[in-house]
């Protein structure tokens, strides 16, 4: 069945959105990230503008997010508090992230920053989630008990706090700058950023992994809300069509997402995860090395 | 001036001897939510008041051009090893949409000045002012923009596709895409002898969004604040209703 999407100007199969929406919304649940980062390259690939794209999955992921974080207040696995610190810096950093995305949109570099965000982000993140999920697998089969760190220059910072959810004494400022880089990169990348925030919170902030997804959608709901309405209101790409299509198999696959993830070890869940992260990042890569088929794009005009 | 004007419209009366008159499926699309694209049937007669001139034969070309507006075109180059948007040429006025139907092979139909006077080639309907200011290869980016509009289905030439019989009745469909773009659609009939163009007919089809569709567009671009809202309401409502009604699948 085709439908026309007003705002985005294209004619597109409705179950082909519903299933992309199930499918990462599965993800969504298991991981705790949005799955923004693989939705809005799909939306690129099956002909939605970029602009649109973007604008409309932060709305999506806001319902995916809303519906995973109600299955995890109920087994109490969100940390409310560190959640409001991640997520007043993530204001911050999404308004600034909107204001970078619109100065580049008039330099026509716009794409090329969200692929190099993606490739640089994912790449990094990717293979050291991969390799620290390896090790903790491996210490856990040869019998040790896991060793945490306890004690970093983070814990050395001004204006501690207690977290009680996540079991954490520790200071607001590295919280509050993950926030704000999160809330960047949810603006350009039309990401909720839980494939940075999740890993950020167990290795900078030392969180127990359990409280990590429910606390990472936790903050994504607001930060990616409030990027809703700003692409909304300035530059009017947010496609409620589009949107619900989406957020329909989103919502229902998130939950399954979190009935599978709360099955899985924490060890396998991270290599997952990791392992996810890195195929993106070398789908990507490829595009940006290997010399396309089309050398030329066709875009809106640009206002000089 | 004014008996000038006179002599000159005298004058000019006896070559329209041949004049079109045209008849649409229709006048109007209707772009609602399950919008699939449309197929448009143009027909007429051609009408004269003497005999029918034999030689050379009578041809006919119809075009339907979407609305014009200025894009973008930029050229990928490899900088650092990796491909990156390099050169832009901004094009003035480009048709979103455009489709050309003959009643014979391009070069039977038309010359290449009256080509240029009544702008019918899609070449020629791509109006770039400026381009050798731009970049050093203005063609390059003229024709990759007809080539990726051309696979897109939003350029289209049908040599051939004008059924034309007696030299007097005349017939084609032309096919629209879905994604197309709200505006008045300017349809022109040429009816042209030995490649020149000996008379022509324009119209509009007026191409709209409706109901929803509609309703949703003007309220993103009057109320942003309002639709801006509304989608989170929804996606809130979503994600909460979903929860919920899985809740009442586990215990039930």
């Amino acid at each position: 069945m085709m439908i026309y999407l007003p705002i985005a100007e294209v004619s597109v199969n409705a179950f082909l959105l519903l299933g992309l929406g199930g499918a990462v919304g599965v993800l969504s649940g298991m991981f705790g990230v949005g799955g923004g980062f693989l939705m809005t390259p799909l939306l690129f690939f099956i002909g939605i503008p970029p602009a649109v794209a973007v604008a409309t999955e932060a709305n999506q992921i806001v319902a995916s997010s809303f519906s995973g974080v109600l299955a995890h207040l109920r087994r109490k696995t969100v940390d409310l508090r560190m959640g409001t610190v991640l997520l007043i810096g993530g204001l911050v950093g999404a308004a600034l992230g909107v204001w970078v995305f619109n100065y580049l949109k008039s330099l026509g570099q716009v794409d090329l920053l969200v692929k190099l965000c993606y490739v640089v982000f994912l790449g990094i993140i990717g293979s050291l989630m991969f390799v620290e999920s390896l090790n903790a697998i491996r210490k856990t089969k040869s019998g040790k008990p896991p060793a945490r760190k306890k004690h970093n220059w983070i814990h050395g910072l001004p204006f501690k706090m207690r977290f009680r959810t996540s079991g954490l004494y520790i200071s607001v400022i590295p919280p509050l700058i993950v926030g704000v880089l999160v809330g960047i990169l949810a603006a350009i990348m039309g990401v909720g950023g839980g494939f940075i925030m999740v890993p950020a919170m167990i290795y900078l902030l030392g969180m127990p992994t359990k409280v990590v997804v429910g606390t990472s959608l936790f903050q994504i709901i607001f930060v990616t809300g409030f990027t809703t309405l700003l692409h909304a209101t300035t530059n009017y790409t947010v496609d409620m069509v589009l949107a619900v299509l989406l957020l329909v198999g989103g919502v229902v696959g998130a939950q399954f997402g979190t009935m599978i993830g709360s099955r899985l070890k924490a060890e396998q869940l991270r290599i997952l995860l990791a392992l996810m992260v890195l195929v993106v990042c070398g789908k990507l890569a490829l595009d940006l090395l290997i010399q396309p088929a089309e050398l030329f794009s066709i875009g809106a005009a640009e206002g000089h | 001036m004014r008996w000038l004007l006179l002599i000159l419209t005298l004058l000019a009366a006896p070559l329209r001897a041949e004049e079109v008159v045209l008849g649409l499926s229709r006048d109007q699309v209707s772009i609602s939510t399950n919008f699939d694209g449309s197929e448009i049937i143009l027909y007429g007669a051609i009408k004269r008041e003497e005999p029918i001139a034999q030689a050379p034969p009578l041809q006919v070309i119809v075009t339907i051009s979407g609305p014009l507006e200025p894009i973008t075109v930029r050229r990928k180059d490899r900088i650092l090893g990796i491909w990156v948007n390099a050169d832009s040429l901004n094009v003035s006025a480009a048709p979103s949409f455009y489709a050309i139907a003959t009643s014979a092979p391009w070069e039977e139909v038309l010359n290449e000045a009256d080509d240029l006077r009544h702008t019918i080639s899609i070449p020629r309907a791509i109006r770039s002012v400026g381009a050798w200011s731009q970049v050093a290869n203005p063609q390059a980016f003229i024709n990759a923009l007809i080539r990726i509009r051309m696979d897109n289905g939003l350029y289209v030439l049908n040599e051939g596709a004008v059924d034309l019989k007696e030299a007097t009745l005349f017939n084609t469909a032309i096919q629209m895409p879905a994604n197309l773009t709200e505006g008045e659609y300017a349809t022109r009939i040429f009816l042209t002898r030995g490649g020149k163009v000996v008379s022509h007919y324009e119209t509009s089809i007026d191409v709209r969004k409706v109901g929803l569709e509609r309703w949703l567009f003007n309220l993103s671009r009057q109320q942003p604040l309002a639709y801006g809202l509304l989608s989170l309401a929804i996606a809130i409502a979503a994600g909460w209703g979903a929860s919920a009604a899985f809740r009442l699948l586990r215990s039930g």
